[in-house]
């Protein structure tokens, strides 16, 4: 039961990354491959009438997560205070840039929105990483399985180390780097003209940056928690996860190259998806590992909820998800196809 | 620590008041646009028709508002209160993940469809996607509403062996006794606000003589819906919740009433203050034997004061809670005597010209707000000192880990970004109304 509940939240986690990356990439990048007005708004509407769907998946995840594993929840989340409350600042003001803009018709209002839009999302691209950085390197957990981590100390990976080190910095630049091309590919795919040429540019240029910090912090995972291989030498499956990534990586050169930008939409949606669970798979049962002893681990046994509720749960959730997955394929299908801006819009 | 309790509390306190501003409209402003949609479906108005497109704009503010400001509630509950998640996750876990599954994938997809999709999707389906909406969002009120219930009522839960608490019937959780009167007194409460912010829409237009034609639908739908909400919010749905009040947390009861001795023929308190030290409400103005009939119907029934429970159950603010409490029911009256005139002067054809009463609906419209949330400080000071009543006091609930100063750090964040996006709101709120019903018609023939 633990099992298909940690599976459960990871998928939900995966969705988020996939779906709300797309616009954060499209946030990431818009001031660079839409140049004007008209180009801003259809980089904006070409996410505006999904990218609050897409937000959800983090707020259902976190609701899952709280229900599922209170502990970890509470732990985890009064453990990096400072951080969550900062990515909470970073996605209200993120929203407001996005949906504000349109409202007053002057240039400096609409230069001012845009420019909180790309920095609220290139800042939150760096913190999901550091996020991920941070259960890879584990915290300082306590007997009772709680911690506080500072923002930063001394930069070095330990002991006592804050949460921005360079190890989860690094990650942090993975994740701008990965959301960049998956941005890119998500606004080549839904525009014509300049925005796609240019956002085809920054996906063949930004994917060799990917490539190469994925390698760098493959190398520095496997140092600072070399128990992330344990799992994958005793089930020899897992290593499907990490090749579902690897295809990634490979489509989003080749479709880039041939300019089949769908396809690379979902190169770049696989390379994400894939790196996710091959973490999930490498930290199972971890779920928060213990930098001070590993017997203080937080693993999905140790966290979870009664038996009842969560058998309970999986029945509402599993239709839960089947209603929300049907209306985001509706909701997709019916702003299928090449943006076209028009005034009601953004 | 001392510091730090109080800390976590008016962080929470602040954020929460803040943001049900933003929801308690939605709520009830969905309701009247999908009635104006229907009347628009029904007689081909175009008039009503228009009117839903500009009352969604400022839906559509308002909901951004309340989404962004939403955010950090789910949050709060790890990073502030770490001991209650851990100890109470298992059991309203299900109901905050429940909205987040349910209500909030359905209200974020329509709402992208209401907003931006009524050529594409035709009049019927637009009025399909409204409803939508409008249901999400009092979905997700009933999912709240079960949460904050289970804390006012805890009900089908075990405590297992670790001390915390274990869910034992899903049906029990989201058909609590508490849910019914606080649900339907809240939503009700929620349509009050947005028929006053119509009217009072309606009247500006009226007496400044603009749009005069859509100040005559919002005064007449304002109205309407107004008379209906003010009198089922006091009745049967705040009746009904006083006596679950009553019946489950007698102590929070007398401390709402400023009931401070147990007596028979017990007075209902209008005016007073409480003063703690010497016990006594001072300046009382008082109905006799009121509160004794009001409560079992008999004008000689006893009723339970402070001094009948030990005083380590006192709720633990007991002047704000009996403030909150009687601001809420004054003005609650206020609202029935101002609606009943207004649907008065409106059957005898009078209200469109009846300028001093469109000046009062005109300036009405901010006490709803006043009243809503006086009531929810009601629930939560009442709760009080106990976080989940009975189980788990306020002092045991937080996160230990997290300092005073980190926690000061953040309300001033959030007191900082919140008067930002409070001025953005009313930047946006009063343009739109200023703009008028005819620029929404416009940006949709566009």
């Amino acid at each position: 039961m633990e099992i298909i509940w940690f599976c459960a939240i990871a998928f939900m986690l995966a969705m988020y990354t996939i779906l709300d990356g797309f616009d954060l990439g499209a946030g990431i990048l818009h001031l660079y491959v839409a140049r004007n007005d008209e180009e801003r708004r259809t980089v904006l509407g070409a996410i505006g009438p999904v990218w609050d769907g897409n937000e959800v998946w983090l707020l259902a995840a976190g609701g899952t997560l709280y229900f599922a594993f209170p502990l970890l929840y509470a732990s985890s989340f009064s453990g990096f205070y400072l951080p969550l409350m900062i990515v909470l600042w970073l996605l209200m003001l993120r929203g407001l840039g996005i949906e504000l803009r349109h409202h007053v018709h002057h240039p400096m209002w609409k230069t001012f929105w845009d420019t909180v839009f790309a920095i609220g999302s290139i800042l939150l691209a760096i913190f999901f990483g550091a996020a991920l950085g941070n259960v890879v390197r584990g915290v300082p957990l306590n007997e009772e399985g709680y911690f506080f981590s500072p923002l930063w100390t001394t930069f070095t990976v330990r002991p006592e180390a804050g949460i921005l080190d360079w190890f989860t910095v690094m990650m942090g630049l993975v994740g701008l780097a990965t959301l960049k091309v998956h941005g890119a590919n998500y606004l080549a795919m839904k525009t014509t003209g300049v925005v796609q040429e240019r956002s085809r540019r920054v996906a063949s240029f930004a994917v060799w940056g990917v490539l190469a910090l994925s390698v760098a912090t493959l190398i520095a995972s496997s140092s600072i928690h070399p128990e992330i291989w344990t799992n994958y030498s005793e089930h020899f499956w897992g290593y499907i996860f990490p090749l579902v990534a690897l295809f990634g990586m490979g489509g989003m050169f080749y479709f880039n190259r041939t300019k089949q930008d769908a396809k690379a939409f979902l190169s770049s949606a696989s390379f994400i998806g894939g790196m996710l669970a091959s973490t999930a798979f490498g930290l199972f049962p971890n779920v928060l590992p213990a930098s001070t002893d590993s017997k203080y681990s937080l693993t999905v046994y140790n966290t979870a909820a009664g038996e009842y509720g969560l058998g309970v749960g999986l029945i509402w959730w599993s239709i839960g998800i089947v209603i929300a997955l049907g209306y985001f394929t509706y909701l997709f299908y019916s702003f299928r196809g090449k943006v076209k801006i028009h005034s009601d819009g953004y | 620590m001392e510091d730090a309790l109080l800390l976590h509390r008016l962080q929470f306190a602040f954020t929460i008041t803040f943001h049900y501003l933003f929801p308690q409209l939605t709520m009830g402003l969905g309701l009247l646009i999908v009635i104006m949609k229907g009347i628009a479906l029904k007689t081909g108005s175009e008039f009503y028709n228009n009117s839903a497109r500009f009352w969604a704009k400022i839906f559509a503010i308002n909901f951004a508002i309340g989404v962004v400001t939403g955010i950090p509630m789910e949050f709060q509950f790890g990073t502030n209160w770490a001991r209650f998640s851990t100890f109470a996750g298992g059991v309203i876990g299900q109901t905050l993940a429940m909205e987040g599954v349910f209500a909030f994938f359905l209200e974020s997809s329509f709402l992208g469809l209401f907003l931006f999709g009524e050529k594409k999707l035709g009049p019927r389906l637009h009025f399909f996607a409204a409803f939508m909406v409008f249901a999400g969002s009092w979905l997700s009120g009933y999912f709240i509403i079960a949460t904050n219930a289970w804390m006012q009522h805890p009900v089908a839960y075990e405590v297992a062996s670790d001390g915390s608490v274990a869910l034992t019937s899903f049906w029990g959780l989201l058909l609590n006794p508490w849910i019914l009167w606080q649900y339907t007194h809240t939503m009700i409460g929620s349509v009050v606000t947005a028929s006053f912010a119509v009217a009072a829409v309606g009247a500006f237009y009226l007496l400044a003589h603009r749009n005069e034609e859509y100040g005559k639908i919002f005064v007449r739908t304002g109205v309407i819906a107004g008379v209906i909400s003010t009198i089922l919010v006091a009745f049967p749905t705040g009746d009904g919740q006083v006596k679950n009040v009553l019946n489950h947390q007698p102590v929070t009861f007398a401390a709402m009433e400023g009931l401070f001795e147990t007596q028979e023929g017990a007075p209902l308190v209008l005016i007073g203050q409480p003063d703690m030290e010497k016990r006594r409400l001072d300046n009382p103005l008082h109905v006799p034997r009121m509160l004794s009939f009001l409560t079992y119907l008999h004008w000689g029934a006893e009723v339970k004061g402070l001094d009948a429970f030990p005083e380590e159950n006192w709720p633990t603010n007991i002047p704000l809670l009996y403030y909150s409490y009687h601001v809420m029911v004054g003005l609650g009256t206020m609202f029935i005597g101002i609606m009943l005139a207004s649907v008065y002067l409106m059957r005898r054809g009078k209200l469109y010209s009846a300028r001093p009463l469109l000046w009062i609906l005109m300036l009405a419209f901010p006490f709803p707000y006043i009243a809503n949330t006086a009531g929810w400080w009601t629930a939560e000071l009442g709760r009080q000192p106990w976080l989940v009543y009975g189980l788990m006091r306020t002092v045991d609930g937080t996160s230990t880990t997290v300092s005073a100063g980190n926690t000061l750090f953040t309300l001033l964040g959030f007191a900082g970004m919140y008067f930002v996006i409070g001025m953005l709101f009313l930047l946006l709120v009063v343009k739109t109304i200023t703009a008028g019903p005819e620029a929404a018609l416009k940006s949709h023939d566009h």
